[in-house]
């Protein structure tokens, strides 16, 4: 047995593919498992509204993720398609940032998380519209309408619960601490990104100064502080996942792994 | 949270109609009633103009008052123009 020190992680992360598959990959994957997080929370929201609030936002999402994944699946070349992709990869072939993939919690960790997320999808989609790939291209002009909504949808609620009552303010500090962890690894270089031509991907560093003037004027306007975390989640573009990923990828799954093609 | 006040829905479908109403719904305030509106009754393109109002600013008539308020107008076929001849340019009467 090897002394626990020399374990490389990243000797068992996700297969390589070419940069472009792995690019597309990347922005399919966030959306994916997001929409399945927020799928979670139909017929258990707040208030009814909220509950088709959340599953339209989740299948956006969806729609993101078909377009991103059939794509992969093309530009790839070994006949995999958009639910070959969905159901048939575990969770080290996964390339989602971590947050996408972290638990629902309370409402205001899932207001966190699409505040923080969506923000950031803002930002990337915004210039992928330019992308030289015209697909890319295309999703994201559509895309970044729809998340133009999402980010306005969270900002209302956490505007409200930050400066709302005294258990509403504590609760969605709560939630953003709960979140900030993960923001990180949003706008950290993406070695996939550098081998891509630069007209083609969106390099995710610069992302982080428009997102940033956004989020914080959000926070400082709910009275909410931007959260410091002792730690940061990184990895999820090279297939390395929290533990939360591998239970939602055995719900997403399962239907379509005991019944394989099934269709209603 | 089902102490959030009422909000009445109105829809319009296109330009040049006028705002129907839809349904209501819950909500904190306007702005929050807005959004609410535009996920559960224009999330199949319904729409492209929403009109949301307090319920409690609607005044309505009451029931009880149906006689009244409505009868008196069942018997007077005169106030139908049925006794014009419509042109057939004219689509919307």
């Amino acid at each position: 047995m090897s002394p626990i020190g020399t374990w490389d992680g990243g000797a068992r992360s996700a297969t390589a593919l070419e940069p472009r598959v792995e690019y597309v990959l990347g922005l399919g994957d966030d959306a994916l498992v997001l929409a399945q997080r927020l799928g979670e929370w139909i017929a258990s929201g707040p208030q009814i509204e909220e509950d088709m609030a959340l599953a339209n936002i989740g299948l956006d999402l969806l729609g993101q993720a078909r377009s991103l994944l059939s794509y992969a699946g093309e530009l790839e070349g070994a006949g995999r398609d958009e639910d070959a992709l969905a159901y048939l990869r575990d969770e080290r072939d996964f390339r989602n940032l971590q947050i996408a993939e972290r638990p629902n919690g309370d409402f205001a960790v899932t207001m966190a998380r699409q505040l923080a997320f969506s923000a950031y999808q803002f930002e990337l989609y915004t210039r992928l519209q330019a992308s030289a790939d015209a697909l890319l291209a295309g999703v994201a002009a559509k895309a970044v309408k729809e998340v133009a909504y999402h980010r306005d949808h969270a900002t209302q609620w956490v505007l409200r619960l930050g400066d709302g009552t005294e258990q509403s303010h504590q609760r969605m500090q709560a939630g953003l601490d709960e979140i900030w962890p993960y923001v990180d690894e949003m706008f950290d270089a993406d070695p996939v990104v550098a081998q891509l031509a630069t007209d083609v991907a969106v390099d995710p560093v610069g992302l982080r100064e428009p997102w940033a003037a956004y989020v914080d004027r959000v926070l400082a306007e709910a009275t909410l502080d931007v959260p410091e975390p002792a730690f940061h989640g990184r990895g999820g573009r090279r297939g390395l996942h929290t533990e939360a990923l591998g239970y939602l990828l055995a719900e997403m799954q399962h239907l379509h792994r005991v019944h394989p093609g099934a269709t209603w | 949270m089902t102490a959030e006040p009422l909000w009445e829905v109105f829809v319009r479908s296109r330009r040049g109609l006028s705002h129907i109403h839809a349904g209501s719904l819950h909500a904190p305030d306007a702005a929050m009633a807005l959004r609410n509106a535009r996920d559960v009754y224009t999330r199949r393109q319904e729409g492209v103009s929403i009109w949301v109002v307090p319920s409690s600013s609607i005044t309505a008539s009451s029931p009880d008052e149906k006689d009244a308020f409505f009868d008196p107008a069942g018997d007077k076929v005169y106030r139908h123009p049925t006794f014009y001849d419509i042109p057939d340019e004219v689509r919307h009467l």
